[in-house]
């Protein structure tokens, strides 16, 4: 069964992942990137992390994709299609893409991975408690820079967005 | 872990993914779907700290917190680029990679 539904969200993936790169409607792409990241957070709802998933859901399904829309829908007219990239520009890239993915595969296929036997469930609780953890190995050094960074990115994109009238 | 299911698979998804993205960077010229490519590597990546976190060393959790660092750098990164577009629109009308050769000085 879960087999199954993997192969499916794996195809689901593929697919909308290549119709994201290649269709030539900016509306478009924006939607079939929505339908990869929804299949990433059935990824992680499969692996049991289900925080990750809600987050992923919502940072991204809910506000990465409504932020590029809306900037779509500003500099850009919907009716129009985008110009279609010259022939050899894409065999170029796709011969590049293809070696790498060749490539990769080669190494992962011939490196022996040791999976562990027992599976865990990791609860909220813990992830919260690392994350906030001064100890050996916990992450509140990090976390508080993010943030800091948060901060800082939403003053510059009020500045930056806001252009020359800030500057008289 | 999923039953039934090898990292080899998995891992195999995220490496097409990333290099789905990877060949859209290249090949596209629209300043917003290049983002979009950007966001597909960056997923790619995320899934398999998680995946190489559950399936080799379910114990830890480090996976799972450079998956969220991950996930909130892509966000506020998408959201200066999505600022400066905007204002990029506004100084030469149009969003293309080609038009936009020239610096503030």
């Amino acid at each position: 069964m879960e087999r199954i539904i993997f192969y499916i969200l794996a195809f689901i993936m593929i697919f909308f992942a290549i119709k994201a790169v290649s269709s030539r409607k900016m509306l478009r792409s924006v939607i079939y990137l929505l339908f990869v990241l929804i299949g990433i957070s059935g990824i992680y709802f499969m692996v049991d992390y289900s925080f990750l998933a809600a987050v992923q859901l919502a940072v991204y399904a809910g506000g990465v994709i409504v932020l590029i829309i809306f900037s779509v829908m500003l500099v850009h007219h919907i009716e129009l299609k985008l110009d279609a990239t010259s022939l050899k520009q894409r065999i170029i890239a796709a011969t590049l893409s293809v070696v790498g993915i060749l490539l990769t595969l080669y190494a992962i296929f011939t490196y022996q991975f040791s999976p562990a036997e027992n599976s865990i469930i990791i609860e909220v609780e813990d992830i919260g408690r690392g994350l906030l953890s001064v100890d050996d190995g916990g992450y509140i050094l990090p976390f508080e820079v993010i943030s800091v960074i948060l901060v800082a990115v939403m003053i510059g994109a009020i500045v930056i967005a806001k252009g020359k009238k800030l500057e008289q | 872990m999923i039953q039934g299911i090898s990292i080899y698979e998995i891992l195999t998804i995220t490496t097409t993914l990333f290099f789905i993205g990877v060949y859209g960077f290249l090949t596209r010229k629209n300043l917003i779907t290049m983002l979009l490519s950007i966001e597909l590597i960056l997923n790619a990546s995320a899934v398999n700290f998680v995946v190489i976190n559950t399936y080799l060393f379910p114990e830890n959790l480090q996976g799972v917190f450079f998956s969220i660092f991950i996930i909130a750098i892509a966000a506020a990164e998408t959201a200066l680029a999505v600022a400066i577009i905007i204002n990029l629109y506004k100084l030469v009308t149009s969003v293309e990679v080609e038009d936009t050769e020239t610096m503030k000085y």
